[in-house]
């Protein structure tokens, strides 16, 4: 019982928008999709819908063909990031909407309507129209819309990306529970926010550029990247990486950044690797090394630096307000318990999360080779 | 400038526009109760003051006077035609605006975009260019002189004005009700006439109105393609006018050609406002 896509591809134009996307997802779940934009999400989501069509691969639904099933056959809820709405029906008929097409009595009808406004704390508009409501509560119309109807399935494109700060975290916060009560169902959930993903607490997806590159826990994929991309698009600021050779224990990021391999990497073979370090593990220490800032951003209670170290481009990220200048040297120094260890194909080799040792990671890859 | 005097201004400037807007019909009224006597002593516009009225010009088109020039049965037969031939091009032109809008066809190095401009540009040829292709075919048909026939060459001219405005209303409609619509069990018709449909109507209202306009006023097609059998409205007025011209009947006639446009206008006023505003607002 589930939906499988085999090497799924999708061109428009002459731009891959999905490559080989092959996937198995369980009838009951709540799954995540993390990725960029244009990483291929909403049209992954759409194809789901049957608002897209594929140019090779399989799509099957407890074992038929899911391609040829048109939409309004699927049983499919879905939010957008727009707030839409039917602009000509008040907000109670817009929730009714699927019910009526579905031929329920009246009854039944205003009963489920109730019940889903309730939930979504929407009774008290029902009567008005869409249009006048503020986006979140249209954008709540829309998922009462979503929710209402025995669907197998639920789609929720980025529905929060058009909201204030504040509404978004309330929304996150209430989808969070409203969600983990859905489990009967299908739901997948697309956003651009990884700290989003981890807060939902579902499985997650991650997409770049029309591919999955990988899929899991949401702790699982932040703690072990399958590789570099997955590292830059599942944090952020995406994680720093840094190309370096290692040789008689120390690690050479360029000729003037030479640190010395931490106790917990001795066994790291002497060779080329690239290293990710996250922007929290890059800290401001004095007479360290010296690197000129770029750019600073105070973003909330944190500070954002752009910092050049020698040729290496570094983004880091401070607790705190504090003022840059442009052109300032600052002194930084990496964390180096906090380093990851990718081969040259991009490959996570070490994670410095528990469970994790080197000497495993190089017998798995000399296993490979 | 200060606001006070914008707005006296204002004021000065549409009033003077509405004296030149309303007089020619201020003027047709007044003349339409006079008699011969009544127009040719100059201008006057004071009934029992000026003039002596007297309902001799309605008498006249009305079909009870002594000249005997009827616009009634003309009248009848242009409302025939023009609610026939609006209704039938917006009905069709709304199915093709929705088809341009919301689907892509591809004919060769045909596009939409290649027939949507087809349709437009039956606007922009000069109507004469069409009479004679028009008289042959109706010939052929059989349906030359005929209210059917004339519907069907109002259609052509009509239909291309629904097609325009109603592309641009449904592209300004977002896409992603249509796919709402379908993911929550409408087919693709269902969707059309349950969800896009109601939301169009302040630019059916806009297509239709200019299509009973155009439909109305057009002497053209009405003038070459009757004789004697039917005759609409514009032609009936132009025919009274002969050797000696009835100056009171044919402001009579007049005043009664504008008189269903008013009221079509009066009556879909409230979606006017909408309609214009639809393109700016969503």
């Amino acid at each position: 019982m589930s939906i499988v896509a085999e090497n799924i591809n999708l061109t428009v134009d002459g731009e891959a928008y999905l490559r080989n996307v092959s996937f198995e997802l369980p009838n009951e779940d709540f799954f995540i999709i993390v990725g960029r934009t244009k990483a291929g999400k909403t049209t992954l989501l759409r194809l789901l819908a049957g608002l897209e069509e594929i140019d090779s691969g399989r799509l099957t639904l407890d074992g038929n063909d899911l391609t040829k099933m048109p939409p309004w056959e699927r049983k499919v809820g879905m939010v957008y990031q727009q707030f839409i709405n039917y602009p000509h029906l008040n907000n109670f008929e817009n929730i009714a909407f699927p019910l009526r097409r579905a031929g329920l009595p009246e009854d039944k009808i205003a009963e489920a309507v109730n019940k889903v406004a309730s939930v979504l704390g929407v009774e008290e508009f029902l009567e008005k129209l869409p249009s006048e409501l503020s986006g979140g509560q249209q954008q709540r119309i829309a998922l009462a819309r979503a929710l209402v109807k025995d669907s197998k399935l639920l789609i929720l494109d980025e529905p929060l990306v058009n909201l204030d700060y504040k509404l978004r975290e309330q929304l996150r916060e209430e989808f969070k529970n409203i969600f983990n009560d859905q489990r009967e169902r299908l739901v997948i959930y697309s956003t651009t926010e990884p700290a989003e993903a981890m807060e939902l607490n579902g499985t997650v997806i991650v997409m770049h550029e029309g591919e999955i590159i990988q899929i899991g826990a949401a702790e699982e994929v932040y703690n072990r990247p399958a590789n570099t991309r997955v590292a830059e698009v599942f944090n952020d600021p995406p994680m720093n990486l840094v190309r370096g050779v290692v040789e008689g224990n120390r690690i050479h990021f360029n000729q003037d950044v030479i640190m010395a391999l931490p106790d917990h990497l001795q066994t790291l073979a002497a060779g080329r690797y690239t290293f990710g370090i996250r922007a929290a593990d890059i800290n401001l220490q004095p007479n360290a090394y010296a690197s000129e800032v770029q750019l600073g951003e105070i973003n909330g209670s944190e500070t954002i630096l752009h910092i050049k170290l020698g040729d290496i481009s570094l983004v880091t990220e401070q607790e705190g307000v504090h003022q840059y200048d442009l052109g300032a040297s600052a002194s930084v120094d990496f964390d180096l318990d906090q380093l990851y260890i990718f081969d040259n194909n991009g490959d996570l080799l070490f994670s410095p999360a528990a469970n994790s040792s080197v000497e495993k990671a190089m017998q798995d890859q000399e296993k490979d080779n | 400038m200060n606001s006070s005097g914008y707005k006296i201004f204002k004021f000065v400037f549409l009033a003077f526009w509405a004296s030149f807007v309303v007089a020619p019909f201020l003027w047709a009224l007044t003349t339409s109760f006079k008699t011969i006597n009544g127009v040719t002593s100059g201008a006057t516009y004071i009934p029992w003051v000026d003039y002596e009225p007297s309902l001799d010009g309605w008498r006249n088109v009305l079909g009870s006077g002594s000249q005997g020039i009827n616009v009634v049965e003309p009248f009848i037969s242009s409302v025939y035609v023009t609610i026939g031939a609006s209704a039938l091009s917006l009905v069709l032109g709304t199915f093709v605006a929705y088809g341009l809008s919301r689907f892509k066809y591809r004919a060769g190095f045909i596009r939409n975009g290649d027939i949507t401009f087809f349709f437009i540009s039956q606007r922009i040829m000069p109507p004469v260019v069409l009479s004679i292709p028009f008289f042959l075919m109706l010939q052929q048909l059989g349906l030359l002189d005929s209210i059917f026939g004339l519907i069907l060459v109002y259609i052509a001219l009509l239909m291309p004005i629904a097609v325009w405005v109603m592309v641009d209303f449904f592209n300004n409609i977002p896409k992603e009700i249509d796919e709402m619509a379908m993911l929550d069990g409408c087919s693709p018709l269902q969707t059309f006439l349950r969800v896009i449909l109601p939301n169009a109507k302040p630019g059916l209202v806009v297509a239709g109105l200019f299509c009973v306009i155009f439909g109305w006023n057009d002497f053209f097609f009405a003038f070459t393609l009757t004789f004697t059998e039917t005759q609409l409205l514009p032609v009936a007025i132009v025919s009274l006018n002969s050797s000696a011209t009835p100056w009171w009947s044919l402001s009579a006639s007049a005043l009664i050609s504008i008189a269903p446009l008013i009221f079509v206008a009066v009556l879909v006023e409230k979606y006017l406002d909408r309609g214009n505003l639809a393109g700016a607002v969503k």
